[in-house]
């Protein structure tokens, strides 16, 4: 096998996929992502001791997503004998390999395989943490979360309500799935299904956008908050996004939002992976307009979501386009945008755009149409600071 | 799901290439290659499969029905007779049987409270307080329980008070569910039954992770004496793909817990011709390895022996799940919001009711040991009565919790979003205070606060 493997791996490295939409010779704003490069990812140990929310003085080491998945999960089971890891082939490392090494480490009793059933996972785990236990439960694919859907809405999240003064919950809770397009995920391996769960109070609902975020805010969704968390983790970034992330045990929290980039006439909020092409846009429009900045804000948690951060910084800027990859209909954009409409009415100079996924299904051919872009990221921000 | 599979895989595969690249070669214990002229399988789905040229298909209606394990017959004997008697003391059965009445009582005042508009809802046991508390006996205070909501019996016969279920069925202040759940979806915390939730089966994938983590909990504390789950559905709930996702589920991981089926012959309407096709529950329990008994569910020792029983094996071998198939007859309707006359002939109930019932077949056996008469049956039912009717008229005058029970506990903390609906909803009471009867909840509108 090795032989023939090589050059498939030569190939996957190349940046021209021929089955996917590759760039125009004449692009400026849909170009790739340069993860290398973008302001977004800490590309320098410096850059993250300078933040408050990590550790002082804390060493880091290069991480890509899944790295970071993994440096989560590791801290996390040696952290406490609570901890389980279990989904379907999790064992052997997973499928994205976010549990590398996690059995041989902790033990086939903590870090196992279940059948192929997303409804017995989500079942398994909820009582799990029923009992006190912390589990953190994957669901291969978003896509497939839809089996569990009753699992979670009807009972995860209404755990500790139901109960009430037995005080039993299932707090310790987190259901991890992989999220978002790969450029040639077609229907089913593409999914971004948060704002489905975004309308069921009792989860929480959180999205990280980097290896360092993503590390504090899976410690803080195990340890740090006694709800359930569905944890989505964009799929894109697993290997694109490496930055540095610190090597001991840090969190972020969750419902907190974090302004990303400072900036005065316009406020763009996302979550995920469309922050990279929100950055790229903000760096075009800010050389093509001379003197304009741009506000960018990751939501980090979807639901329940920190209103404040983004009223404040819309209050301030008078304008605000909401941004994300799943459809537009009823999606966290509508949320955000009613909330911004409700609660800075007066200061709004512009109507609050939504930039999202169009109205359906993520077809294998027509991904690069159907979900945001750089450019039409960049024309969102042009009416609305023309308006 | 093959479909699904293949996508998986191929998408995977593309994926994970890269890494896979380059690890040493790896012989795994599924791929052991089949001995020349062997004459049974090594597929690894199917290692101890004997070859055979002879086509046949297994047809399930050849195959002989489980059999149904019972102790005593329709008159309180022992069906053997040269098996010892039972192995419980006279006060023990004795406890039995009045929790199983006081059931029965409670069911019968509440029906009818429901039917004179003073409760919402209200569901029965009637014919299955035999299953209940026979089974409950079995466990020790530390076991934990998952439930349908036709399981008043081991509520009961775990130490849920009369003032609990009444405070639980008219959602008052002193109901541990703070008023939110519709009534008989109890709850407690110890013994421990979790509160019962309406939709079907999600209790059983939940009781075998709830099993797990008692396991892991008891090896990783072993001076305490190891724990089981016990988790109750009705035959029409083993339709649902939890069910099968739980049995897979415990016995793939080895779950210590006891599944117990309450096969009453109805699911609503629908008699279990339109359930299912095969032998009852109990034969696809084998189907998942799990280790599995029928038993006749009007026989309170039957059912507590089998439980007893299935807590052995369950906690044997590092723990493993275990089936009980309990057969009994729906006596009355499925709810208050049922009439089942609309769907069975009345004849036939009025035939189960004559024939066969757990409490009469337990009480015959009271009465032949000498334990039990007629005037002690008479007083008792009185005193019952008398204890459901107080306790019903002290829940039912009980203030309801405050309205801030309708938003707490949906986190552990109020959201800062909820607090700003709070205090709409306050805004919206004051300013039209003649739209809204606050007058049952705890502290009115201030409850808010």
């Amino acid at each position: 096998m090795a032989p023939l493997r090589a050059p498939l791996r030569c190939f996957a490295q190349t940046p021209r996929r021929f089955y996917s939409g590759a760039p125009t010779p004449s692009a400026k704003l849909n170009l790739p992502i340069d993860y290398k490069s973008t302001p977004i990812l800490h590309h320098a140990s410096s850059s993250l001791s300078n933040m408050p929310e990590f550790p002082a003085a804390a060493t880091t080491k290069r991480l890509n997503y899944f790295q970071a998945i993994n440096s989560a999960l590791r801290t996390a089971l040696s952290t406490s004998e609570k901890v389980l890891l279990f989904g379907e082939d999790v064992a052997f490392g997973g499928v994205f390999r976010c549990s590398m090494d996690l059995q041989t480490e902790f033990g086939s009793d903590r870090v196992f395989n279940t059948p192929l059933t997303e409804q017995g996972i989500a079942g398994f785990a909820i009582g799990a943490a029923a009992e006190g236990m912390k589990p953190v439960a994957e669901i291969q694919f978003a896509d497939y979360v839809f089996p569990a859907f009753d699992q979670i809405v009807n009972e995860a999240a209404k755990f500790r309500y139901r109960e009430g003064g037995t005080g039993i919950n299932v707090g310790g809770l987190v259901i991890r799935m992989p999220c978002g397009a790969v450029g040639h995920g077609a229907l089913y391996h593409s999914q971004s299904p948060e704002s489905l769960f975004a309308h069921v109070p009792g989860v929480r609902v959180v999205m990280p956008r980097s290896p360092s975020q993503a590390k504090g805010l899976l410690l803080a969704s195990i340890f740090e908050h006694n709800d359930p968390v569905i944890f989505m983790e964009p799929k894109i970034l697993y290997r694109a996004a490496v930055e540095h992330v610190p090597n001991e045990y840090y969190t972020i929290p969750l419902s907190k939002a974090e302004v990303i980039k400072p900036g005065k006439d316009l406020t763009m909020i996302s979550y995920g992976q469309p922050l990279y092409m929100c950055s790229s846009a903000i760096s075009a429009i800010e050389k093509t307009m001379p003197g304009v900045s741009v506000e960018l804000i990751d939501l980090r948690t979807i639901y329940p979501w920190d209103r404040q951060t983004v009223l404040e910084s819309v209050r301030k800027t008078g304008r605000a386009i909401v941004v994300h990859e799943s459809m537009i209909n009823y999606g966290v954009g509508a949320e955000v945008a009613s909330t911004i409409q409700e609660g800075a009415f007066l200061r709004l100079e512009a109507p609050v755009k939504r930039v999202a996924g169009w109205s359906t299904h993520t077809g294998l051919s027509y991904e690069q149409f159907i979900l945001p872009d750089v450019a039409r990221i960049y024309d969102a921000i042009k009416q609305t600071l023309e308006y | 799901m093959s479909m699904k599979l293949l996508a998986r895989r191929g998408l995977v595969r593309s994926q994970i290439a890269a890494t896979t690249y380059g690890s040493p070669a790896r012989r795994w214990s599924s791929s052991i290659s089949q001995r020349p002229g062997s004459d049974s399988v090594r597929f690894p789905g199917a290692v101890n499969s004997r070859f055979t040229t002879d086509m046949t298909f297994l047809k399930a209606s050849d195959l002989p029905a489980i059999p149904t394990y019972r102790v005593l017959d329709s008159d309180g004997e022992l069906v053997d007779k040269t098996r010892p008697a039972p192995d419980v003391t006279d006060e023990e059965v004795l406890t039995w049987y009045k929790n199983m009445l006081s059931v029965s009582v409670m069911d019968v005042v509440m029906f009818e409270a429901q039917r004179q508009g003073r409760l919402s809802f209200y569901m029965v046991s009637a014919g299955e307080e035999g299953i209940t508390v026979g089974s409950a006996a079995a466990l020790t205070p530390d076991d934990v329980v998952f439930a349908q909501y036709r399981e008043a019996g081991v509520f009961q016969q775990r130490g849920f008070t009369l003032k609990n279920f009444m405070s639980q069925l008219f959602a008052n202040c002193n109901d541990t569910g703070r008023g939110r759940n519709m009534p008989v979806h109890y709850g407690q915390n110890y013994p421990r039954m979790h509160t019962i939730s309406s939709p079907l089966a999600t209790q059983i994938p939940q009781a075998a992770g709830a099993a797990y983590a008692l396991k892991l909990q008891d090896m990783q504390n072993p001076t305490k004496d190891p724990r089981i789950v016990a988790c109750y559905f009705g035959e029409g709930a083993a339709s649902e793909g939890d069910f099968h996702a739980a049995l897979n589920i415990a016995a793939t991981r080895s779950c210590p817990v006891v599944f117990l089926c309450r096969n009453n012959g109805y699911a609503i309407s629908t008699p279990t011709l339109e359930q299912y096709r095969g032998d009852g529950i109990a034969s696809r329990g084998v189907g998942y390895g799990i280790d599995t008994i029928r038993v006749d569910g009007n026989d309170v020792f039957a059912v507590h022996e089998a439980m007893k029983e299935a807590r052995r094996l369950a906690l044997s071998d590092g723990g493993r799940p275990v089936l009980i198939e309990a057969m009994s007859y729906r006596v009355s309707h499925h709810s208050t919001s049922d009439d089942s006359f609309a769907y069975r002939a009345r004849v036939e109930v009025e035939d189960w009711k004559r024939r066969d019932n757990p409490i009469i077949r337990l009480r015959k056996w009271l009465e032949n040991q000498g334990l039990w008469n007629e005037d002690m049956e008479k007083e008792t039912r009185d005193e019952m009565r008398k204890a459901v009717l107080k306790e019903f008229g002290e829940a039912e005058r009980e203030k309801k919790p405050p309205l801030r029970e309708a938003f707490r506990d949906v986190y552990e903390e109020i959201t800062e979003e909820q607090r700003e609906q709070m205090s709409e909803l306050k805004r919206i009471l004051e300013t039209y205070p003649d739209e809204y009867d606050l007058r049952p909840y705890q502290d009115g509108a201030k409850g808010l606060e």
